[in-house]
């Protein structure tokens, strides 16, 4: 027996924690204008020695103005697209659930375009309707899934097929409303197409990365209290009752909690693939399936995999930039594709 | 007071405790129905009855008679139409989860995980409604979890996948994962239906030596006649929908009575071990 220990889920976390370092120093490195580790060592000893004179202005342009408020994108993107997709497969009982495959990113992406669309119309002050596009995302992924989940029940029981299926068409569904809605409303509505695969190149405004972050933070603490009962919960929603777990609080809790988390990265990053499914299959597959180890991990393991995967997108084809959605579904449709035929078999 | 007196007093106290009722089931009754305009598809007929500590019950009867709906009841799974289920004097119904857990454990049929656990994962699950929501396992908690395997005589299988030991094996650790909930009452739902002979008795001799030591009250769903026979006190007899009768197995178990309500041609005669035998008659 080898019960789990704050100090294994410590360790854990810090190997994670470094490999993220290590990825961000390699974004912060390439793109179309390479910059020197030394370069980068040097500025970084000015800044924190306070000499913000001495900066070259590389660092001020590219690394400071550019490419560290992306990564930083990607980091809080990436974790809540992660934890998301932990908690469906959790909730629904199902390995293959994902914000993507579920079509609950479609949801929230329909959700943020209506807001966009009604914020003219509104009148409210500014602060406010900067919040009603993640606000329209939360309730589309939140419409979302409560639709995804009545398709995917039959007879009381979610049905693991009926219910991937019941994401597909929706999602098929939803996007049809996004088209229609691109082709009749023309104007500028900020590249619109941009949530239709996934892209972190938009900037943001400094509050908005503090909305962000402390959103992500309430919503995986949220879910993080539930941890030990997800455990329990993938057995089956009457053996969790008889295991002593308070199922319809449990799930109210992590549904809320992971629909706002799909609602906020959607809303600043568009619909991006297939993060909330690889990443926790590869942290079950090194550090087992325990919620208590596997929210934090991979909430860390999906930072790393969008920081990489949109490094590879600003790369790949320099100085063109590919989306980072099309890089996320090219690593991760196989991989479903897989899991799904194992599962059958 | 004299200390005689006083150790009179604490005798009687202990004897009391010894045969206080632990769980007691009143006129329980339940309707199921799809569309609540309409005649209910199932309904379930007031049944009572009483168990001790170290008790096994057996409820018996055919398919559809309704023992696992009265399982559920007890289990504060299904919420009864009227009467209660009382344990330790508390009505189960209003316990909140983790409390009930505490008190009852439920073994059923079949668990299906999503993913791979191994036997002492599976075991520490029991230990849920112990601990604190973001508390990790404590050192007791593995303890009684190794406790309970070694209990069913499953210490082996410990580091075992659940998915790559067998039927039997699976069910004791099932049952491990139940006395890790430390329960006073332990409910069971056709817990040999696909074992093997062998294993079938390897169980429930496991389970009456529980019982026994651990003063578990115990109540099993089954159909299997001679099983019951063999390891109950008391016997709960369904047809139907309709509590029969309650009693120990000798006068439960008469021809007539069991011919009618599992429709088949049967005789019953006295075993070796002083317990009716019932033998089906076939080619009738």
């Amino acid at each position: 027996m080898r019960p789990l220990t704050l100090r294994r889920l410590f360790l854990q976390c810090s190997i994670l924690v470094l490999i993220l370092l290590v990825v961000v120093v390699i974004a912060v490195k390439f793109g179309a204008v390479p910059v020197s580790l030394y370069a980068l060592g040097r500025d970084l000893w000015h800044v924190l020695l306070g000499q913000r004179a001495d900066l070259s202005s590389d660092y001020v342009l590219i690394i400071k103005n550019i490419r560290l408020p992306r990564i930083l994108l990607g980091i809080i993107v990436g974790a809540s697209l992660s934890v998301a997709g932990t908690s469906f497969q959790a909730l629904l009982r199902n390995p293959l659930a994902d914000p993507y495959v579920l079509g609950v990113s479609m949801g929230a992406s329909l959700g943020s375009i209506l807001a966009l669309i009604a914020e003219p119309h509104l009148s409210i002050s500014p602060a406010l309707s900067s919040l009603l596009t993640p606000l329209g995302a939360f309730l589309g992924a939140g419409a979302t899934i409560a639709a995804v989940y009545f398709l995917g029940r039959r007879e009381g029981q979610i049905d693991s097929a009926t219910l991937l299926l019941g994401g597909v068409i929706i999602s098929s569904f939803l996007s049809a409303i996004i088209m229609f809605l691109m082709n009749t409303l023309s104007g500028n509505l900020r590249g619109l197409s941009f949530w239709l695969m996934g892209d972190l190149s938009t900037p943001l405004q400094k509050s908005a990365y503090w909305f962000l972050g402390i959103g992500f933070l309430l919503a995986a603490g949220a879910i993080y209290t539930t941890a030990a009962d997800l455990n329990l919960l993938l057995s089956g929603e009457k053996e969790a009752m008889h295991l002593g777990v308070d199922v319809p609080r449990v799930r109210l809790v992590v549904y809320i909690a992971a629909s706002l988390l799909t609602g906020l990265a959607v809303s600043v990053s568009g619909a991006i693939g297939y993060v909330g499914l690889i990443v926790p299959h590869a942290i079950r597959f090194i550090f087992g399936s325990d919620h208590r180890t596997l929210l934090p991990t991979a909430a860390l393991g999906g930072a790393i995999a969008l920081v990489f995967a949109d490094t590879l997108a600003r790369t790949i084809v320099a100085p063109t930039e590919v989306s980072v959605g099309a890089v996320t579904a090219v690593a991760g449709a196989p991989l479903f594709i897989y899991l799904l035929r194992r599962r059958l078999s | 007071m004299s200390a005689g007196s006083a150790h009179a007093r604490h005798l009687a106290e202990a004897g009391r405790l010894a045969n206080e009722i632990r769980l007691s089931v009143e006129q329980v009754s339940y309707a199921y129905s799809a569309n609540p305009a309409q005649a209910p598809l199932f309904t379930l007929e007031a049944t009572s009855f009483q168990a001790r500590p170290g008790e096994i019950v057996a409820i018996l009867g055919p398919n559809a008679s309704g023992k696992s709906t009265l399982l559920h009841l007890i289990s504060g799974a299904l919420v009864p139409l009227s009467g209660r289920v009382l344990l330790n004097g508390f009505v189960t119904q209003s316990l909140t989860p983790r409390t009930r857990a505490q008190r009852i454990a439920v073994v059923q049929q079949e668990s299906a995980l999503l993913f791979p656990a191994r036997a002492w994962e599976f075991v520490l699950q029991g230990r849920h409604s112990h601990r604190r929501s973001l508390r990790f396992e404590s050192e007791d908690d593995v303890l009684i979890a190794k406790n309970a395997l070694a209990q069913v005589g499953a210490a082996d299988l410990s580091d075992r996948w659940m998915n790559q030991i067998s039927g039997g094996e699976k069910q004791r650790v099932i049952l491990a994962r139940a006395l890790a909930q430390q329960p006073l009452l332990l409910l069971l739902d056709e817990p040999t239906l696909h074992l093997d002979i062998a294993a079938q008795i390897g169980l429930l001799d496991a389970l009456r030596r529980l019982a026994a030591e651990n003063r578990y009250t115990v109540v099993v769903v089954t159909h299997e006649l001679n099983l019951a026979a063999e390891y109950a006190d008391q016997v709960v007899l369904m047809q139907r929908g309709r509590c029969l009768r309650v009693g120990p197995p000798a006068s439960i178990y008469q021809r007539e009575l069991l011919e009618q309500v599992f429709q088949t041609p049967l005789s019953v005669e006295l075993g070796s071990s002083g317990r009716p035998r019932v033998t089906v008659l076939s080619g009738t």
